[in-house]
């Protein structure tokens, strides 16, 4: 971390070789299964709570919580990718499928830790509460939108679909987003910080895409 | 089936299930000695109104609970109230009775026999346990301070500590919690005040040293760490429905038919019953209709929840 300072402030007076330029030359050597591989690895850790019973008092909803939660974290990660390119250039652009697709994962862990053990099944609890509760309406649209984006994350859909057409239907990923983040923040009681930071922060990370779309 | 290998053990030889709760109560009864040397055995009897259901583990009930004076999250209450102190305690009982004053915590528990009652604890969001409570009804302490005619209400205030309890810095909610009943209610056989639980001395994280429990009313009626009771004609403030009236009413009688605006109240889960173990349904009054439901005869309930 020292080292990684000075060499930060040397640069800053000497711009030769581009932090940027090397950080990305680096970068070419990860390969993308390695992010697959990190990006299990919390799922990886919360089984192994769930199977040694190490999740606290109420593991089901410990298990729930934070699988929506991961889900929202890797969303907003994918979110990243642009401006960090754009502002930053740092390019991380290989891996965001990747990201993409564990975040979608995620999300699909999360429902289905709601249907199976937080509802147990009850089917017609569930549809009603789709239906009725606004929380779990907006979660629902989130992973409907998100759907079609994990379906067509795969070049031969880009092919397919054609580079413009894709790219429009990934759009889906901000109202997503936002729809994850208002989920949240509707199921709470009063008002803690998390669900706050979450909507503010993919607030900012579409407002920055408006900025740049409009020139600045 | 066929076992895979032999052992020289037979039934005879499982430890018989008295003997190891016993181990298992004398273990947890040390390390709670150890832990918080203040908490004392009790003296109490059993309770006819108490329910056969399995109690929840000393660990859940005291592990797993709202109390956003020490903060939001369900481990707060125990990882954050180490430094309340409770001793010593008095409760100021003022409003319309015949004998208004402060009251040492142990003169009102000098003239009390303390009970047992194994409740049913719903909570307003849609879980729920069964705690072996340690008290003594509301009524008692009503009747020997003197309830003038006048009086249709009781409300109740928690202790106001914002250097013991750090989520009162915060104002999460109207502080100090209040919460109030009808007198009716109040003087309902099953309301009481608790003092205790599992036959120890009320933890701290449970609202210690003395708390109500209103066990057919959603969870956040049971008013906990109680500094005031004020007999009152109008109907007092509650802390939730004044923060959030269209969601949390003065009743909130567990009510399987009339949902939260943003849950269903149909069904249930039962903390520490597995991880499979799904959902059950929601009893009216928390199962206690019998001894409660006439209180509310001709009223509709959707209307006051």
């Amino acid at each position: 971390m020292r080292g990684w300072t000075l060499q930060r402030t040397t640069e800053a007076t000497a711009p030769a070789p581009d932090l940027a330029t090397r950080f990305n030359g680096a970068l070419r050597r990860v390969p993308v299964w390695a992010v697959y591989g990190l990006g299990v690895l919390p799922a990886v850790w919360l089984f192994w709570q769930a199977a040694t019973n190490t999740l606290g008092i109420d593991p089901v909803r410990e298990i729930e919580h934070r699988l929506g939660e991961l889900g929202l974290q890797f969303i907003v990660g994918g979110l990243v990718v642009t401006p960090l390119r754009r502002i930053a250039g740092l390019n991380l652009l290989r891996f965001r499928r990747a990201i993409g697709l564990i975040a979608f994962f995620y999300v699909l862990a999360h429902l289905a830790a709601w249907l199976v053990l937080d509802m147990g099944m009850l089917w017609g609890q569930v549809a009603a509460d789709i239906w009725k509760r606004p929380y779990i309406t907006m979660g629902m649209a989130g992973f409907l939108m998100l759907l079609p984006l994990a379906l067509t994350s795969n070049n031969w859909s880009i092919r397919k679909l054609g580079g413009a057409r894709w790219r429009l239907l990934h759009k889906l990923v901000y109202p997503a987003a936002l729809a994850g983040a208002v989920h949240y923040l509707w199921l709470v009681k009063a008002w803690p910080v998390e669900p706050f930071l979450y909507l503010g922060g993919i607030i900012a990370l579409l407002a920055i895409r408006v900025w740049f779309a409009r020139g600045r | 089936m066929t076992y895979r290998f032999k052992t020289p053990l037979t039934w005879a030889d499982v430890t018989p299930k008295p003997a190891f709760l016993n181990r298992r109560q004398l273990m947890a009864g040390a390390a709670a000695l150890m832990a918080t040397p203040a908490l004392a055995r009790l003296t109490y009897t059993p309770s006819g109104y108490s329910t056969d259901e399995a109690p929840n583990t000393f660990e859940e009930i005291t592990g797993y609970n709202n109390f956003y004076e020490f903060g939001t999250g369900k481990e707060d209450p125990k990882n954050n109230s180490g430094a309340f102190t409770t001793d010593p305690w008095a409760v100021q009982i003022d409003g319309l009775v015949e004998r208004p004053g402060s009251y040492d915590l142990a003169d009102i528990l000098g003239g009390v026999a303390l009970e047992e009652r194994i409740y049913r604890l719903r909570c307003v969001e849609a879980w729920s346990m069964v705690v072996p409570w340690i008290g003594f009804q509301l009524s008692t302490l009503l009747d020997r301070v003197g309830v003038q005619p006048g009086a249709k209400f009781v409300a109740f205030e928690t202790v106001t500590r914002p250097e013991e309890m750090p989520g009162q810095r915060r104002a999460i909610l109207d502080w100090p919690y209040r919460e109030g009943l009808r007198i009716d209610e109040a003087m309902n056989p099953l309301t009481i005040l608790a003092t205790g639980l599992y036959g120890e001395e009320m933890p701290k994280q449970n609202g210690a040293p003395i708390r109500l429990v209103v066990p057919w009313k959603y969870g956040f009626k049971s008013i906990k760490s109680i500094v005031r009771i004020s007999l009152t004609e109008g109907e007092p403030p509650a802390t939730w429905k004044q923060m959030q009236g269209s969601e949390y009413g003065f009743y909130a009688n567990v009510n399987p038919e009339v949902d939260h605006p943003r849950w269903s109240q149909a069904s249930e889960r039962r903390v520490g019953a597995g991880l499979f173990a799904g959902r059950v349904p929601t009893q009216m009054f928390n199962g206690y209709g019998d001894e409660v439901a006439g209180l509310y005869a001709g009223m509709d309930l959707a209307k006051n929840y």
